[in-house]
This record gives C-alpha cells, sequence and structure tokens, in this order.
C-alpha cells in the first residue's frame, strides 16, 4: 500500500493513499469533531463542523472528504476554526426545536455534545421554531422532524448501506425535510425493511426506537460537570 | 406554449428589395411580436417583400422591435410597433417614404455602439431556419474544424484566445478543454449550462432564442476537440421558447448531417440532447447540474473531483456556458489573435450584458471586455428616474458598483477588486430611490428560497440573514445587528459547500461596503433614506 506523508497540527503523519485528513488526523491525535460524517458511509461534507484549514488553499475543506496528499499541512484548530464551528452548531441549535429536556438521546445526543464541546452556552440567532412534524405511524420506530439536522446519514446508510433508499430529502432550503418512500407515512412504507439502521445512524433524536430511550437517558454527572465546565 | 412559426416562405429579398424583420424573441413576444408579423404577412403575404422573423435585436424594452431594410435607404430600426403602425410603415416604405413615427434614430447607441461576436447574427437570421442560419455563415467553423484541424489544435486555438468561461468564474476555457481531452476514458460528454438563473440575467436565453445553431455548432466543435460523442443542453424550465427552438435546431441540424452520426461524412459523430431544468437556481452550479442531467436531486457535490476528471456517470465531462460556446465558432472562422485582438490584455473577446432596471433601455448589450461601465451606461441611454446610485453585477451573486467607481473597466479582475463578480452578464442599474438594504434583503431572500438545504451554512445562515435583513427594514434592529450579519455574511462565504451558498452573501457584503451609513439610518434613526422600507412609528414620509 503506497503511503505519504502530510503534517497536521505541526506533527507529521503517515496516511495511505486516498484516506481522508479526518482518518489520518484522528489516528494522529487531532480529534477533529464531525457531525454528518459516519464511518463507512460515502462522506457527504455537508455539515461543515469538520471543516479543517490547509496551507496554500484558499479557504477550509472538510476534513471528513478531503484526501491526504503528499506534503500537505493541515491544521485543525485554529481560531477561525473554532468559531466557524460555533456558528454552524447555533444555526443548527435555531433552526428547528431542540427541547434536550424533552428529547430521547438527550445525554446521547451529538448535537448536544458537540454544542457542550465548543462551550455554547447561548444562541445568537433567533430560534425559527418551525412546526416540523412528527410521524410515528411506524410500529417499532418514530421521527421527530423537530430535532432533525438534515445531516442524511439516515438516507445514506438505508441506501449505501441497507439498499433500501427508503429514506429521501424533499423541498429545498429551510423546507428540506426527510421523507419516507413518496412522502408518506413511515408505517405505510413499502420499501422499508425495519432493521433500524437509520435509527442508529441519526446523531440526534429525530429518528428514534419507540420506548426504548427512557433506558437511556441515565443522568450522567460526567456529563454534567462537563457542561458546567464549559461555561467557564 | 404555443408560439408562432416564423419559417421563411419567402426567404429571397425582393419587392424592390424590401425586406423587414420582426423579432420574435421572448420580450417583443411579451409586447405583441407575433401579431405584428401576422398583420404584416396577411397583409403582404401576396405581394413579394420579404417578411420573416428573427430573434432579438437587443432593446428590448422597446418591443415589438421590427428593422427594415431597403436598397437605397439605411437600414431603420423601429420600436414598440402595434399591428396597425408596421403596416402603416411598411406601406409608407412601398410609397418611397421613410416614416419618423417610432424609428430609432441611425446613431441609436444602444445598437449602433454594440460590438457583436457572440450575437453577430441574432436579430439577423431566422432561428428556426437552419438555411438562414448556414446562410449567415453557421456551421462553416464546425466544417473546417473537422476537416482541417486536429483536436489538439482546436484547444489550442481556444487557448491562444484567451477565451474565459462566460458563466461567471472567467476560467480560461482551453485549459478546461485541454484537461478534458487529455483525461482517459473511453466516454466523454460535453454539458451547455443554460440554467441561467440570475435575477436580471437573460444572455443565454437571447442566443438560444435567436442563433440555436451557434450553440449547437459550439458544442459540436467542443465534441470533436475533446474526443466526446455526446452532449447535453441544460435549459432552464423557465425558458420554453428556448427549449424550442433548441430542439428543433437539433432536429433539423441532425437531418442535414451537421449533428448525430458521421458529421459531413468525416466520421465524427456528436449527439446533442436537450435536459429541461425543473425551476432551480443551484442547478447552475456545475456538480448539481450534472446531477439533474442524470435524473437525480438537483444538489451540488464537493470538488475536487472536478467535472473534467469525473462528471457525468463518472466520465469526463467538459461543461461551459451557453455563452463560452457562443464564442467558439468565431474563433475558428477568425483566428485567436483576432479574438485577442478585441478586449484588453487577459480579458479577450466580448461579453453580453443583459441591461435592466433603472435605464432607459432595456435589452441586450455585447460590447468588448474591459469596456468602462459608464460607457455601457450611455449605451443604455442613462439613468431613469433620477441620479445613479449603483449597478449590481452579477445576480445575487455579485455585489455592487457605486457611483463613485462608474468608470471601472468591465473586466473580471476589475469587478473583484470591487468585491463583486462579472457573473454571467446580469446588470442591475438603479437610481438614487432605491434603497439599498431593501436590494441585499430581496437578494437574501432569494437565496433562501433557492438554496438547495444540503449544507448547514447555507441553509440555516441564508435563513437568519434573511431576518437580521428583515428586522434592519422593518426599523427594529440594534446595531448589534448589524455586526451580527456581517459576521454571518463571512461565514456563509468561508464555509458553504458549493458557490452558491459561498456567493450568497456577496450583496449584504458589497452594500455594507459601499452604503454602510444606510444600514445604520435604518437602525440608528429608524428611518429609511430612500423611502422604500416601511417602518413603523416612524415620521410621515411624503
Amino acid at each position: 500500500m503506497p503511503r505519504l506523508t502530510l503534517t497536521i497540527n505541526n506533527r507529521s503523519v503517515s496516511a495511505r493513499r486516498g484516506e481522508s485528513i479526518l482518518s489520518a488526523a484522528r489516528r494522529s491525535g487531532s480529534d477533529i469533531p464531525t457531525l454528518c460524517n459516519l464511518g463507512g458511509l460515502i462522506p457527504a461534507g455537508a455539515c461543515r463542523v469538520c471543516l479543517v484549514e490547509v496551507a496554500g488553499y484558499p479557504r477550509p475543506v472538510p476534513a471528513c472528504a478531503t484526501r491526504a496528499e503528499q506534503g500537505m499541512v493541515v491544521t485543525t484548530d485554529t481560531e477561525r476554526l473554532t468559531a466557524a464551528r460555533r456558528m454552524i452548531v447555533e444555526l443548527l441549535l435555531a433552526e428547528r426545536n431542540h427541547s434536550c429536556a424533552v428529547c430521547v438521546m438527550n445525554q446521547h445526543c451529538q448535537l448536544q455534545d458537540l454544542a457542550a464541546r465548543l462551550g455554547i452556552d447561548h444562541v445568537r440567532f433567533a430560534f425559527i421554531s418551525p412546526l416540523a412534524g412528527v410521524d410515528i405511524s411506524h410500529e417499532r420506530f418514530g421521527i421527530d422532524h423537530n430535532r432533525c439536522i438534515l445531516c442524511r446519514r439516515c438516507v445514506r446508510v438505508c441506501d449505501e448501506i441497507e439498499g433500501a433508499h427508503t429514506w429521501d430529502v424533499d423541498g429545498r432550503g429551510a423546507a428540506s425535510r426527510i421523507i419516507c418512500d413518496l412522502a408518506q407515512p413511515w408505517g405505510t412504507s413499502a420499501t422499508c425493511t425495519g432493521c433500524g439502521k437509520c435509527v442508529q445512524a441519526c446523531p440526534t433524536g429525530a429518528l428514534f426506537e419507540k420506548d426504548a430511550p427512557t433506558k437511556k437517558a441515565t443522568i450522567d454527572m460526567e456529563r454534567l460537570s462537563e457542561w458546567r465546565r464549559s461555561r467557564k | 406554449m404555443k408560439t408562432p412559426e416564423p419559417k421563411n416562405e419567402k426567404p429571397t429579398v425582393c419587392g424592390g428589395g424590401l425586406k423587414i424583420s420582426v423579432c420574435l424573441g421572448s420580450p417583443c413576444l411579451a409586447s405583441g411580436a407575433e401579431g405584428v408579423l401576422r398583420a404584416l404577412r396577411e397583409a403582404w403575404g401576396e405581394k413579394p417583400i420579404a417578411v420573416i422573423g428573427t430573434g432579438c435585436m437587443g432593446p428590448c424594452s422597446r418591443g415589438p422591435m421590427i428593422r427594415i431594410e431597403r436598397d437605397g435607404y439605411p437600414t431603420a430600426y423601429y420600436e414598440r410597433m402595434t399591428p396597425q403602425a408596421a403596416c402603416t410603415t411598411v406601406a409608407a416604405y412601398l410609397a418611397g417614404a421613410a416614416p419618423e413615427q417610432g424609428r430609432l434614430a441611425p446613431d441609436f447607441p444602444f445598437i449602433a455602439l454594440q460590438t457583436r461576436v457572440v450575437l453577430e447574427q441574432c436579430g439577423r437570421i431566422d432561428p428556426c431556419d437552419l438555411n438562414s442560419a448556414r446562410a449567415a455563415g453557421g456551421y462553416r467553423a464546425l466544417a473546417h474544424a473537422i476537416g482541417k484541424m486536429t483536436p489538439e489544435q482546436i484547444c489550442c486555438e481556444i487557448g491562444a484566445s484567451g477565451l474565459r468561461g462566460r458563466g461567471g468564474g472567467g476560467y480560461p476555457t482551453g485549459t478546461k478543454w485541454e484537461l478534458v481531452r487529455a483525461a482517459s476514458g473511453r466516454r466523454k460528454y460535453v454539458v451547455a449550462n443554460g440554467d441561467e438563473g440570475d435575477p436580471g440575467a437573460f444572455m443565454d436565453r437571447t442566443l438560444m432564442e435567436s442563433d440555436p445553431h451557434r450553440l449547437l455548432e459550439g458544442m459540436a466543435i467542443a465534441g470533436y476537440a475533446v474526443g466526446a460523442r455526446d452532449g447535453f443542453i441544460f435549459v432552464r424550465g423557465e425558458y420554453p421558447l428556448a427549449a424550442q427552438r433548441l430542439g428543433a435546431a437539433i432536429v433539423d441540424a441532425g437531418k442535414a448531417g451537421l449533428l448525430g452520426r458521421n458529421i459531413l461524412g468525416s466520421g465524427f459523430s456528436f449527439r446533442i440532447r436537450l435536459r429541461i431544468g425543473a425551476g432551480a437556481f443551484v442547478c447552475g452550479e456545475e456538480t448539481a447540474l450534472m446531477a439533474s442531467v442524470m435524473g437525480r436531486r438537483g444538489q451540488p457535490v464537493i470538488r475536487p473531483p472536478y467535472p473534467a476528471q469525473r462528471g457525468l456517470w463518472g466520465s469526463s465531462t467538459l461543461i461551459n456556458n451557453v455563452e463560452t460556446f457562443g464564442c467558439i465558432a468565431p474563433i475558428i472562422r477568425n483566428g485567436a489573435a483576432w479574438f485577442r485582438s478585441v478586449g484588453t490584455p487577459g480579458n479577450s473577446g466580448t461579453k453580453v450584458f443583459s441591461i435592466s432596471g433603472d435605464v432607459a433601455t432595456e435589452g441586450v448589450l455585447e460590447v468588448p471586455l474591459g469596456t468602462p461601465l459608464r460607457e455601457l451606461l450611455a449605451m443604455a441611454g442613462g439613468v431613469s428616474g433620477g441620479s445613479f446610485k449603483a449597478a449590481q453585477t452579477g445576480g445575487a451573486s455579485g455585489g455592487c458598483i457605486p457611483a463613485s467607481h462608474m468608470d471601472v473597466p468591465v473586466d473580471y479582475e476589475s469587478l473583484k477588486g470591487l468585491g463583486t463578480i462579472m457573473g454571467s452578464g446580469g446588470l442591475i442599474v438603479m437610481n438614487d430611490q432605491r434603497c439599498m438594504t431593501d436590494v441585499a434583503r430581496f437578494f437574501m431572500h432569494f437565496c433562501q428560497d433557492e438554496s438547495c438545504g444540503k449544507c448547514a451554512p447555507c441553509r440555516t445562515g441564508t435563513q437568519q440573514a434573511a431576518r437580521l435583513l428583515d428586522r434592519i427594514a422593518a426599523g427594529e434592529a440594534t446595531s448589534d445587528d448589524i455586526s451580527q450579519l456581517e459576521q454571518l455574511c463571512r461565514f456563509m462565504r468561508e464555509t458553504s459547500l458549493c458557490g452558491l451558498g459561498m456567493a450568497a452573501p456577496t450583496p449584504v457584503l458589497s452594500t455594507l461596503r459601499w452604503f454602510r451609513e444606510e444600514y445604520e439610518n435604518h437602525v440608528r434613526d429608524r428611518r429609511c433614506p430612500a423611502g422604500v422600507c416601511a417602518m413603523e412609528g416612524t415620521p410621515c414620509r411624503d
């Protein structure tokens, strides 16, 4: 396997040809935050949380979808990047209704974790609060669009791994909605195999297993202290 | 959509050499050109006068336009024709007079000062008649290219001409062609981007409606040069007439052996198919356009790989703007050196602009690159309804040029230096009655509606920016909101996935740069200096 060498955060890192910056960075101990990325899926580069700076490039690039190149000089943690990441997470929090208190994924949510990690203690933007709708017509699962951040991990896992392509996206921009088959209730889907991969892939509580969440939601003191620390 | 059939029955010029052309472009049709053509044909159908329907003559806001050519008389253009007025005018001509009513001055700057290269045959030929196009030199460059030149020579010639992408990016066309030509793979594609979505842009429509064969010829030369056998034209769904005329042109050219299998007996085959957009601005972005051509949801994917590396169905693909393809035939016919002699160094050739807004004459102008903005305005008859305030270039992805920079030469680099872009060529002129905050707000709402929703910065950023601008327009904002808006816009420009999101904040950043005090008036004094934004609790305005 041909290998190449690049510099990530001033450390020389070896990578396989074709490997992403993200994967090389993680191996070398630089933890780049991600949201829409999920190992095993084709990277979408859509959430822009994993943006990194590469010397000589005019603008930051997504680490998940950019290949490591010989001699590349990558910085993953600059002030500019942190500010951009905070901005993205704040915008996502303001886009729909992320009410952690009543969310099935409270304490297990990647969006929440990311907010904590970035030290977000308030949101600068107006909460848009659309009525995005809930579909609990499926026997075992439910989807709450209010908690959806449109990362499309469910769409991709269903298409690329399960091969069912039950999920897709309807509408565009702010009106984008994850839809089931031909925009029909999940319970009536003819293609859904009920495998639950989408539920596993969802970074927030948008896709959930009915009745299961209460088991997850144990109070995690460590995380609570993390929240508290980040406020300072 | 039902459109008139401008096919010529009597293409020859007779009847004392009287030849009447009626513009059948979309703007003239909308103002009644069809009736004018019908009336003229009914009145003189029996008599030997050539009455032909052509494409756009330029001054769109003065339609329906007709042109009268007669031996011994200067060519005359008549504006705002009604069926009756047209018949009266022609009758006067037959009687040996040249009536003044509705006639544009012989040196009418909008027409007289143009340098037509891409649009040279627009308004002269019948777009629905292949013979008319061929008589005017159409497909001669294709025959020359296939017969006398190698693909390498063509790419070289295009490179030497200094032609740059007319879609707005300004990427050297020759380099792009050479990349695709050199790419490996058995299948390659050529795609024409006719998804002209910017508000205020209608240059590509003009070319597609008025001289569709010019586009087909350019694409076929490109196909030969890069080694592609298939081409697609992506026309936006809002251009039914362009799609209809292109479709008919493809069929005609195929029948004449100018497209399809074994073109002109050379062994080179090239097929062109039409793809009609479904109404998404983002499909003007090349990766989204390709997704749409392939029948997928029109949304961008990350580049690299660039289309030249991996495009349609994984094959190397050449994507150029419609106007870029329109430049190809003249370059092949007249040579790269001639093309370079037009325009300025580094910005060779001409650019088509669609000028609209507060000007005396709205329409389509073609001028050498590097022509000062002031001259463009003068050609359009100057600013109407007030004094010049700003001109928006590049539509929703561009910025504005204030009065202090009216002498800027309009080329890629100069516009970039002013924080705007050339864009595809839409030029919206605004007088002092316009509120720049309101302009920025309009474009941000446009981008919010057109965002595909894939990447977070564009989808959510445009929503929040539009809200902030709404607050400013309503007189509810604080000075904090302006800095937040600025921050948000810089963030979107840096982090969005595709060109739409990167460029969406440009109108805001540009108006903030040149007209910041107007924003401050809205916030601090709760007053709209231009009197456009309705604010509650403000003192009564006139």
